[in-house]
């Protein structure tokens, strides 16, 4: 299974296994990795996922869509390489997959 | 009847009602229905100026697909049809208003209370339904250090008065209608205005963003793609903005208001100050008539909490069914309650208005 590692703002890294198929956000949440709040579910409507992607990864987990791109006016410090996490898929292409959780999501 | 402006000293112009319902999200809005079948007619007050609660807020576009009956519906769809589903019972709405108090005034056998909003209005109900959701929507508060020292006297989520903004230099932030329908209507009397948003693409209305462009053109406003990441200023009173453009340098911008618009959030707001027993930041209830602690108030919809409470929009209009079940012993204490379906019962049909 794909590892991915969360790293959060004082910079402690948790390594967990992702389901492939299943979102970074939701790998993050079923295994209580801090710093992401999820609170709509996965559903791109709360920006409360919000991640920074390793620049290693930013072509393999690709560009965000328009509605996507939308929710993310919603978060706060976004940066070029920011991502809402419910919307990247855990894929083999992915394993190894680093991010970073920002200090706040709301 | 009871006279509620002998009962109640002091609130000659309150409203009175059998049924006050807070929160007008799907929740609150099938209550209604399920009163109205009653013959408990029902207000509802909401903090947001609309009807829907998150289905109207948060998603009105994407699709639900385990409403009971629908296999597919979006947020807006089916607060539409709940809308017209109620109709028939004629529900009084007072949006774009916060409740702040609720008092207790009757007794468990009789209850009573004085609810008062935001916006200076009184009710007398015999129940009370709390059907908030996850809390209050407010503005998201955008996590700048310091921010807080300016908020109300700087930096506002809101325009509640424009006269406040006269003269300004006003910094907007965002990028959505509220943003944009600000800065166009807040240009003409302001010194400066500046939108300031972190992409060149806007989400707000057409029209708006060509507006806003044209008067940018005309060198009468200012856009500046950006973020901010602190504030200037002292004793309140702001100064001006520090922030970071796209390719990260640093650049300030003079402003003595700031207007950040990042989309709303909930909060449990002032519900915590109700006398409630709370169970993080969740209402505890029976699982029989889904009534507090307080006899008399009850909590329906994602607000409530009891053993395998799931937050799905189909356990909160189960839960308005059976809710209504006591509302009514309260309001007709002498009635006796048949159970009737609506297929088959002309009593309920006339109620509904359609032909028996
Ligand atoms: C993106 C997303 C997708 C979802 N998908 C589904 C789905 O597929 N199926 C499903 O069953 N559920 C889904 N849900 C959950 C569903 O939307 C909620 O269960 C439902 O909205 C709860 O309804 P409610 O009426 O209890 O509260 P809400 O919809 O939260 O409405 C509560 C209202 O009360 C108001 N309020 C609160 N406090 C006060 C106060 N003090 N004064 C005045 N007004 C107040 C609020 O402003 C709000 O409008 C989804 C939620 C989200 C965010
Ligand atoms: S979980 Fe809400 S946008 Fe990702």
């Amino acid at each position: 299974m794909p590892k991915i590692t969360f790293i959060d703002h004082t910079g402690e890294a948790r390594t967990v296994e992702g389901e492939t198929g299943a979102t970074v956000m939701e790998t993050a949440i079923r295994h209580g990795v801090p710093g992401i709040d999820a609170e709509c579910g996965g559903a791109c409507a709360c920006a409360t996922c919000h991640v920074y992607v390793d620049d290693a990864w930013l072509a393999a987990t690709g560009t965000p869509s328009s509605m996507e791109e939308d929710m993310l006016d919603f978060a706060f410090d976004v940066r070029p390489n920011s991502r809402l996490s419910c919307q990247i898929r855990v894929t083999a292409e992915v394993d190894g997959l680093v991010v970073s959780t920002p200090e706040r999501q709301a | 009847m009871l006279d509620m402006s002998k009962t109640a000293p002091g609130a000659d112009d309150a409203i009175t009602t059998d049924a006050l319902i807070i929160g007008a999200g799907p929740v609150g809005l099938f209550t209604v229905f399920e009163l109205g079948l009653l013959d408990i007619r029902a207000h509802l007050i909401d903090i947001l100026p609309k009807v829907g609660g998150q289905c109207a807020e948060l998603y009105p576009e994407k699709p639900i697909y385990d409403i009971p009956g629908f296999p597919i519906v979006t947020g807006q769809g089916l607060v539409d049809n709940l809308m017209q589903q109620i109709e028939p019972f004629h529900p009084t709405f007072h949006l774009g208003e916060m409740v702040e108090g609720v008092e207790t005034l009757g007794t468990p056998e009789a209850p009573l209370f004085k609810v008062t909003t935001d916006a200076g209005k009184t009710f007398m109900a015999k129940t009370v339904l709390i059907a908030a959701g996850g809390g209050s929507f407010q503005p998201k508060k955008p996590p700048i250090p310091g921010i807080d020292d300016y908020d109300g006297s700087s930096v506002f989520y809101a325009v509640r008065r424009m006269e406040d903004f006269r003269d300004r230099s006003i910094l907007i932030v965002g990028g959505g209608d509220s943003a944009l329908d600000w800065t166009l209507n807040l240009q003409p009397i302001a010194k400066r205005v500046t939108l300031m948003h972190r992409r060149d693409e806007f989400r707000a209305a057409p029209h708006s963003v060509e507006q806003m462009r044209a008067l940018v053109a005309e060198g009468k406003m200012d856009l500046v793609l950006g973020q901010v990441t602190g504030l200037k200023g002292e004793g309140g009173n702001l100064a001006g903005a520090v922030c970071r453009a796209n390719d990260n340098s640093t650049f300030e911008v003079a402003c003595d208001r700031m207007l950040p618009f990042f989309g709303l959030t909930m909060k449990l707001g002032p519900i915590a100050d109700w006398g409630l027993n709370l169970a993080e930041n969740l209402i505890p209830v029976d699982t029989e008539k889904f009534e507090t602690s307080m006899p008399g108030i009850f909590a329906v919809g994602d607000i409530n909490t009891y053993p395998g409470k799931l937050k799905l929009i189909l356990s909160g209009f189960h839960e308005g069914a059976l809710a209504a079940q006591k509302v009514h012993r309260y309001v007709y204490p002498e009635k006796k309650l048949l159970f009737q379906y609506t297929t088959s019962s002309s009593s309920l049909q006339k109620k509904l208005g359609v032909n028996a």
